[in-house]
C-alpha cells in the first residue's frame, strides 16, 4: 500500500524535502493517520505502512529517517519486520522506535531482542511520541 | 495168807538146816539196798548151804515190771545168761506161767519138760520171787535153779520168801526215788516255765494267801528282808489292792474273771495296770484254790488311750472335714455352672445341683427327659474318657452339645475336666465344670452382628471416603480449571487492555490534538468540553492500567526487581513526585524519618507505588489538617515501617476490610464524593505481600487514618 498523503517533495513545498521522513507502522490505521497528522503538523514527512511486509517494502524503496514500529501487525508482525530491517544493510542504520499496547513483560524485551531502538508504550500522546523521535534524530 | 502158812511149815520142816545159815542170809539181804546184789547173794547162799551148781536171778526192773532180766548167776557164763530176757506179756510160755503162778514149778519131774533157759538144764525149779503183800500185778522176779531136788526145791522157797519181799521192797523204793526226781524234774520245769512267763502269775487259797507266786508276781508283791522302805511299802500296796480284788472275786461267782487291777511298780513307783485272769481250781487233796494271771495292760492302756485320743481326734477331723464338705458342697451347688467329678471308670461320683438337672432325671420324668439325661452322659462321658487316654496332658477344654432336659432345649456348653492325680501319678479322679455358652453364643452372635454393621459402616465410610476422594479429585480439577481459567482471565484482561488501549491512543490523541491546536483554534465552551473528554479519558487509561497490574500479580506475571537502596531517598523522591498534588491539597505535608535505618533489598518501584498510593489516598480524603510520613526499624521482627498518617476523614471499623477489596471504596454508591477505580488498596495489599510484607490500618473517623506498611529488611524471594 502507498502512502495515501504523498512526500512533501510532491507537493512542491522544496523545505519540506529536508524534513526527516518517519515511517508509521500500525495496522489500526486512527492511530496511524493520527501520529501522521501531528508531525505533518509538526514539520516531519511521513510515510504509511499498515502491515509488515508493506513496512519492508516502504523501507527499502524509501529509506526513512526514523521508523515507529507497531509490534502486532497482521502478516509478517513488527518483530519479524525489525529483524529483517536490522538484518538489510539498507535499512540497518535506520532507528527502530517499537510501539505496542501490550504492557506485558515479554514485549519490550522482544522488541529489544528483535532490534528495536526505544519502545514505548501506548497510550502515547503524539507530542509524547513526536520527544521521542526528535530525540532519537538527535542522537 | 495160805502161802505164808505153806512157807512157814517148810521152814520147820527145814529145821535142820543151820539156823545161822538162814540169819547170815537175812543180815546179807538187809546189809545191802542193790537189788543185784541182793539177788547174788540169795544164790551165792543157795549154792554153799544146799549144793546148788547153777542158777539165774530174773528181776523186772522199775520201768518195766514186765520184763525180767537176769541181775545174778550162779555157775553160769555171764555172756549166755545177760542175753535172755523173759516177757510176761507172753503168756504161752511155760517160765511165764510158772512165774505168775502160786508156788514154784518144777521141771523135769513128773513129765513136765524144762523150757531153754540160759542153766541149759533139763532139770529146772521155778521159784517167782514175790512181796509179802500182794499189792504188784506181776512178781518182782524169779529166781531159776538147775535142780530138781525136793530139799533145794524147799531150800529154794524160803529164799525166795526172804527175797522176794526185800526186792519188791527195793524195787518199791527205788521206783519212788525214781518218781521223786521225776516230779521235781517237772516241777522245776513247771516253776521256770511259770517263771519264765513275763506276767505274773499266783496261786492262792480261798484266803487270799499266796501259796505259789512265779518271780514276776513275787517282785510284785514279795518283799525281802533286804528291800527298801519305798519298795516295801509298795509292796504291801500291791498285796493290799491284789487281796481286795480276789477278795471280791470270792464274793462273786465261781466262773473264770477278768478284772483290771492297778497296781505299783516297786522299782520306779510308776502305775502298772494288770489285767486280772482269775480261775478258780478245785483240788481233792489241796483244797480250793485261785489261779491268777496278770496281764500287764499298761502300754495296752497307753495305746488304747492313744486310739481313743486319736479316735477322739479323728472323729473331730471327721467333723471338720464334714463341716469342710457340707461347706463346700454349699459352695459347690451354689456355682451356677455344673461341676462333675468322675472316677477312673468314667463313672460320675459326685455333682453339684446345677449338673444333676442335667445328668439325673426324676424317676417320674418322662421317658423324653430319660433319653436326654442318657445322652448328655454318653457326650460327657466320651469327653472325659478322652482325657484319660490322654496321657500327658493334665487339662482339656472342649465344646459339648447337651440338652436341657426340662426343656428339651439345646444347651451347648463349654467343659473344662482337670485331672486328679495321686501322689503315685495315678489319676485318681477327673473333675470337669461346664460352662453354658449358650450367652456366650449369643453375645457372639450379637458380636457378630456388630461386627456385620461395623463393617458395613466401614464400607459406607470407606465409600463416602471414596467418593470424598472423588469430589476432591473433582475439586482439584476444578481447581485446575478455575486456575486455568483464572490464567486465562489474566490472559483476557491483559488482552482486554490492549484492546482498550488501542482505541484509548486514539482518543488521547486526537483529544491531545485538538487541545494543543492542530486543528484550528477552539471555542471556550469546546475547549472546556474537550478537557473533560480528555480527564475522563486519562481516568479511564489509570483503571486499566489498575486492572492490568492485578491481573499480572494475579497471573505471576509481576516481575520483581530487588535492589539495596536507602528508604529516605525513596521518601524524597515520593515526595518530590507528588509535590503537583500537594501543593493543590494546601495541606501541611511532612516527613519524619528514623535516623540508622538500615538499607532496604527489595523492589523499589514497588515500595514506591504502594508509599505513593498511601499518600494520594491521604490528601484525597483529608481535607484539611496535615499529611506525615514516618518511618521506623523494628528490631524484634527485623522489619521496617513506612507510615502515612492523615488528620482526613478516616475509616469505620466495619469498612476496615472492605477498603483493601477490589474496586472498593468506602463509599462505593455512584454519587460517591471521591473518584478513582477502587484499586489502589488492593493493588497495595497485592504488592506488599510479594514483599513478604503486610499493610494496617489505624483509623477514627473524623480523626484520621494511619496506613503503615511492615516490610522485612531483605525479600526472601529472588
Amino acid at each position: 500500500m502507498s502512502p495515501r498523503r504523498p512526500p512533501a517533495s510532491k507537493d512542491g513545498r522544496p523545505a519540506a524535502a529536508k524534513s526527516p521522513l518517519i515511517l508509521i507502522v500500525d495496522d489500526f490505521a486512527d492511530n496511524r493517520e493520527m501520529y501522521t497528522q501531528f508531525l505533518e503538523f509538526s514539520g516531519f514527512r511521513v510515510a504509511e505502512a499498515q502491515n509488515g511486509h508493506e513496512a519492508l517494502a516502504q523501507a527499502f524503496q524509501l529509506t526513512p529517517d526514523l521508523i515507529v514500529m507497531d509490534l502486532s501487525l497482521p502478516g509478517l508482525d513488527g518483530w519479524e519486520a525489525t529483524r529483517r530491517l536490522k538484518a538489510d544493510d539498507r535499512t540497518r542504520g535506520i532507528p527502530i522506535i517499537a510501539l505496542t499496547g501490550h504492557a506485558l513483560a515479554g514485549h519490550s524485551k522482544g522488541a529489544m531482542d528483535a532490534g528495536c531502538d526505544a519502545f514505548i508504550i501506548k497510550p502515547c500522546l503524539p507530542e509524547r511520541l513526536m520527544e521521542e523521535i526528535k530525540s532519537m534524530l538527535k542522537g | 495168807m495160805k502161802q505164808h502158812a505153806a512157807l512157814r511149815t517148810t521152814a520147820r520142816r527145814r529145821a535142820n538146816v543151820d539156823a545161822s545159815d538162814r540169819l547170815k542170809l537175812s543180815e546179807a539181804l538187809l546189809g545191802s539196798d542193790d537189788l543185784a546184789t541182793c539177788a547174788q547173794r540169795s544164790l551165792d547162799w543157795l549154792g554153799r548151804t544146799v549144793g546148788v551148781a547153777r542158777a539165774v536171778c530174773l528181776v523186772g526192773s522199775a520201768d518195766h515190771v514186765t520184763v525180767l532180766r537176769p541181775v545174778a548167776s550162779l555157775g553160769v557164763r555171764g555172756g549166755r545168761v545177760d542175753s535172755f530176757v523173759l516177757d510176761l506179756e507172753a503168756h504161752n510160755d511155760p517160765l511165764v506161767a510158772a512165774t505168775v503162778g502160786l508156788g514154784a514149778s518144777v521141771f523135769g519131774r513128773n513129765g513136765r519138760v524144762a523150757p531153754t533157759t540160759p542153766l541149759q538144764s533139763g532139770r529146772l525149779i521155778a521159784v517167782p520171787l514175790q512181796g509179802r503183800q500182794t499189792l504188784e500185778e506181776y512178781p518182782v522176779g524169779l529166781l531159776l535153779i538147775a535142780s530138781a531136788d525136793a530139799e533145794i526145791e524147799a531150800q529154794a522157797r524160803w529164799v525166795a520168801s526172804l527175797l522176794g519181799p526185800r526186792l519188791t521192797a527195793l524195787r518199791t523204793h527205788q521206783r519212788r526215788e525214781a518218781n521223786e526226781r521225776r516230779i521235781l524234774r517237772e516241777r522245776t520245769l513247771l516253776y521256770n516255765i511259770i517263771n519264765a512267763v513275763t506276767d505274773p502269775i499266783l496261786l492262792t487259797d480261798t484266803e487270799g494267801r499266796i501259796t505259789v507266786a512265779n518271780a514276776r508276781a513275787e517282785a510284785l508283791l514279795s518283799a525281802g528282808e533286804d528291800e527298801s522302805e519305798g519298795r516295801r511299802r509298795a509292796i504291801a500296796l500291791n498285796n493290799m489292792l491284789f487281796s481286795s480284788a480276789l477278795t471280791r472275786r470270792a464274793i462273786e461267782g465261781a466262773e473264770p474273771w477278768r478284772h483290771e487291777l492297778l497296781l505299783v511298780d516297786p522299782v520306779d513307783g510308776s502305775d502298772l495296770l494288770f489285767e486280772l485272769l482269775s480261775t478258780v481250781t478245785v483240788d481233792p487233796r489241796e483244797g480250793t484254790g485261785i489261779v491268777s494271771i496278770l496281764r500287764n495292760v499298761t502300754d495296752l492302756r497307753r495305746a488304747t488311750q492313744e486310739i481313743e485320743e486319736n479316735y477322739r481326734k479323728l472323729r473331730l477331723a471327721e467333723a471338720d472335714a464334714r463341716a469342710e464338705r457340707d461347706r463346700l458342697d454349699l459352695i459347690i451347688d451354689s456355682v451356677a455352672d455344673p461341676i462333675l467329678v468322675t472316677d477312673s471308670n468314667a463313672n460320675i461320683v459326685m455333682m453339684n445341683a446345677p449338673a444333676e438337672r442335667l445328668f439325673t432325671a426324676d424317676p417320674d420324668a418322662g421317658a423324653e427327659a430319660r433319653r436326654t439325661v442318657q445322652a448328655n452322659d454318653a457326650h460327657f462321658s466320651s469327653f472325659v474318657s478322652n482325657l484319660f487316654f490322654e496321657p500327658g496332658a493334665m487339662r482339656r477344654g472342649g465344646a459339648i452339645g447337651l440338652v436341657d432336659p426340662r426343656t428339651g432345649a439345646p444347651l451347648p456348653v463349654e467343659a473344662i475336666s482337670g485331672k486328679i492325680v495321686s501322689e503315685h501319678g495315678e489319676v485318681t479322679a477327673i473333675v470337669t465344670i461346664l460352662h453354658d455358652r449358650t450367652q456366650e453364643l449369643e453375645r457372639e452372635h450379637l458380636y457378630e452382628q456388630l461386627k456385620r454393621a461395623s463393617s458395613e459402616l466401614e464400607q459406607k465410610v470407606r465409600e463416602a471416603t471414596a467418593e470424598l476422594t472423588r469430589q476432591n479429585e473433582l475439586l482439584r480439577r476444578s481447581h485446575f480449571e478455575i486456575e486455568q481459567a483464572s490464567a486465562a482471565k489474566s490472559q483476557f484482561l491483559a488482552n482486554m487492555s490492549h484492546e482498550f488501549r488501542t482505541p484509548l491512543n486514539a482518543i488521547l490523541g486526537y483529544t491531545s490534538m485538538l487541545l494543543k491546536g492542530v486543528t484550528g483554534e477552539l471555542t471556550p465552551h469546546q475547549r472546556r468540553n474537550l478537557e473533560r473528554v480528555d480527564s475522563n479519558a486519562h481516568h479511564l487509561l489509570a483503571i486499566i492500567n489498575d486492572i492490568l497490574d492485578i491481573s499480572r500479580i494475579e497471573a505471576g506475571k509481576m516481575p520483581l526487581t530487588v535492589t539495596k537502596f536507602e528508604l529516605k531517598d525513596l521518601v524524597a523522591e515520593v515526595l518530590a513526585e507528588v509535590e503537583p498534588i500537594i501543593s493543590r491539597s494546601r495541606l501541611a505535608v511532612t516527613s519524619q524519618l528514623e535516623s540508622d535505618m538500615p538499607p532496604l533489598k527489595t523492589d523499589r518501584q514497588k515500595v514506591k507505588q504502594i508509599v505513593i498510593n498511601f499518600l494520594t489516598n491521604a490528601i484525597k480524603f483529608t481535607p484539611q489538617g496535615s499529611v506525615e510520613v514516618r518511618t521506623h526499624f523494628v528490631p524484634e521482627r527485623d522489619q521496617i515501617a513506612i507510615a502515612v498518617a492523615d488528620t482526613g476523614i478516616g475509616v469505620s471499623t466495619e469498612d476496615r476490610e472492605r477498603i483493601f477489596e477490589d474496586f472498593r471504596q468506602a463509599d462505593n454508591s455512584p454519587t460517591r464524593e471521591y473518584t478513582g477505580a477502587g484499586l489502589g488498596l488492593a493493588i497495595c495489599r497485592r504488592l506488599a505481600g510479594m514483599l513478604d510484607g503486610n499493610i494496617t490500618l489505624e483509623s477514627e473517623v473524623g480523626r484520621g487514618s494511619t496506613f503503615v506498611l511492615f516490610l522485612p529488611r531483605e525479600v526472601r524471594r529472588a
